[in-house]
């Protein structure tokens, strides 16, 4: 014990881990154990309740970079307003469920707060300038996920073909049996596209 | 006196429009709702679902659309439509590839890709409703079309 002190003397982080490291004469194990799993839930909740409050529609479009542009468009779309009334929300496609995933996307979000600081795409003709970046980067998640985030509420299995109309049937036989994945086919399903003549040059008119 | 003769016609000819008005009241497509009044709504049609292409009545005539097309976007960033009807999407999406015409411009140069004067579809092209014609007509599809 003294000796490893002795070692320790002008490292803080090593003095700290020794007291740390030192047992509890004051307090019983039974108090230690109590206080740590109370805190444990307090944080481990906090934590999540903190996700959870980033993981909903208001709060993705409290900021006007979101709500002036994606949010305006995707009020158009099926996701929005159908004859069910059943949507999906941002998170819905934007956040995977799985607590893993989710984490995961949470922290790239970092990234886009500083894009938020920075002023990256705060207006229309600057947020228009990156979309195609933006696109791509859900393009390519959802590319190599097999679209996880769809069909957490669609599932090829449990369509019935019968019920849907002829192009689709056609399609999505095709698609499944050439193991195509929603994004390939159903790209610009919520928001408009951005200028896609780089990336099919026969759908979009170009320079004219 | 020619010009008293015309005089003469045009009074008769008006005259006798005016009478036959007053005897047959106008109906027009609103019925007999009153101007002042506001005529019920029709109920709404639904396009028609997904179905195989529609025969075409004259030759010249831009073929109806024969699926739905709600929120297919046709904008100067993308066009909805080319993505199943360009010459270079229409094989894997199965669909009619849009024809030469497509590509000429107003002096008929053939140009490299659609023709800006045929970009947007829906100025021509038009999916149905299952609807009557509001007012009867015997419009008849060509012979070279039907072959009668
Ligand atoms: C939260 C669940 C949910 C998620 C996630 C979701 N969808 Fe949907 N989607 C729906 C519902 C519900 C409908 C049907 C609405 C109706 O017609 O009643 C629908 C309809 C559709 C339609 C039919 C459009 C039409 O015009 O009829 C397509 C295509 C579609 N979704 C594709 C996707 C794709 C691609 C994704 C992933 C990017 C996705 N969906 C993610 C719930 C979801
Ligand atoms: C090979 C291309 C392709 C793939 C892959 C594909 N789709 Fe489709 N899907 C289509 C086409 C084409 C239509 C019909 C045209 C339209 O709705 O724009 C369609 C229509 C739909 C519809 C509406 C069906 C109807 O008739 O009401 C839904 C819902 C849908 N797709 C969901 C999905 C989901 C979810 C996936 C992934 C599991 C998927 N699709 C994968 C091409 C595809
Ligand atoms: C049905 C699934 C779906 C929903 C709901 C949805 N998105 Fe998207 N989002 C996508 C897809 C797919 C893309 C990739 C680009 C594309 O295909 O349009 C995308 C792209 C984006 C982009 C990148 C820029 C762009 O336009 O491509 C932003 C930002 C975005 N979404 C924000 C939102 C916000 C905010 C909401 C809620 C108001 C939302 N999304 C709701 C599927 C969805
Ligand atoms: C998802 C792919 C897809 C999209 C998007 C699409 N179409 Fe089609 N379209 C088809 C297919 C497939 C057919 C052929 C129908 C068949 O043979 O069953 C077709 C048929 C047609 C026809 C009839 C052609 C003929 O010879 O009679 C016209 C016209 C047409 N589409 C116009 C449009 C227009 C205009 C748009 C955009 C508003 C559009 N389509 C968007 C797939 C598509
Ligand atoms: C100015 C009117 C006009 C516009 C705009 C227009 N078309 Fe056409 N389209 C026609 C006419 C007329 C025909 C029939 C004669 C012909 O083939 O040129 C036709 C034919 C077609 C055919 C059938 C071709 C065949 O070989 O049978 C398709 C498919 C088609 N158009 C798709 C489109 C699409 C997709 C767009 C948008 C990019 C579009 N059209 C824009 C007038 C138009």
């Amino acid at each position: 014990m003294s000796k490893n002190t002795k070692e320790c003397n002008d490292m803080i982080l090593c003095r700290v881990w020794q007291v740390l490291k030192k047992p509890s004469v004051k307090y019983s194990l039974g108090t230690l154990l109590i206080v740590g799993f109370i805190s444990g839930i307090v944080f481990w909740g906090g934590f999540n309740t903190a996700m959870e409050m980033t993981n909903n529609e208001e709060f993705c479009i409290s900021c006007h970079e979101m709500e002036d542009n994606v949010y305006q468009e995707y009020k158009e779309t099926v996701h929005y307003s159908n004859r069910t009334g059943v949507r999906a929300t941002c998170p819905d496609c934007h956040v995977p469920k799985e607590w893993r995933h989710k984490v995961i996307r949470k922290i790239q979000a970092s990234n886009e707060l500083l894009h938020k600081a920075l002023g990256t795409i705060d207006t229309r003709e600057k947020f228009e300038a990156k979309r195609l970046k933006l696109a791509g980067n859900v393009w390519r998640a959802m590319e190599a996920t097999d679209s996880r985030e769809c069909r957490n509420c669609h599932n090829f299995e449990f369509m019935d073909f019968t019920e849907q109309g002829r192009r689709a049937v056609q399609a999505h036989d095709k698609g499944i049996s050439a193991g195509k994945t929603c994004i390939d086919c159903h790209k610009g399903i919520a928001h408009e596209l951005p200028d896609m003549h780089d990336v099919d040059p026969g759908s979009s008119i170009g320079d004219i | 006196m020619m010009k008293n003769i015309t005089a003469i016609a045009v009074l008769l000819v008006t005259v006798g429009f005016g009478t036959q008005l007053a005897a047959e009241p106008i109906s027009s497509l609103r019925g007999a709702t009153d101007i002042d009044q506001d005529s019920s709504a029709a109920a709404a049609k639904r396009y028609n679902k997904d179905e195989e292409p529609i025969a075409r009545d004259y030759v010249q005539q831009p073929p109806l659309i024969p699926h739905k097309i709600k929120n297919y976007r046709i904008n100067l960033k993308s066009n909805k439509c080319m993505s199943c009807h360009s010459w270079s999407n229409y094989r894997e999406a199965n669909a009619t590839k849009i024809s030469q015409t497509h590509f000429e411009s107003r002096d008929k140069n053939v140009l490299a890709n659609v023709s800006a004067r045929r970009y947007f579809c829906t100025q021509c092209h038009v999916p149905q409703v299952g609807a009557e014609p509001l007012v009867e007509n015997s419009f008849q599809p060509v012979t070279a079309i039907t072959g009668k």
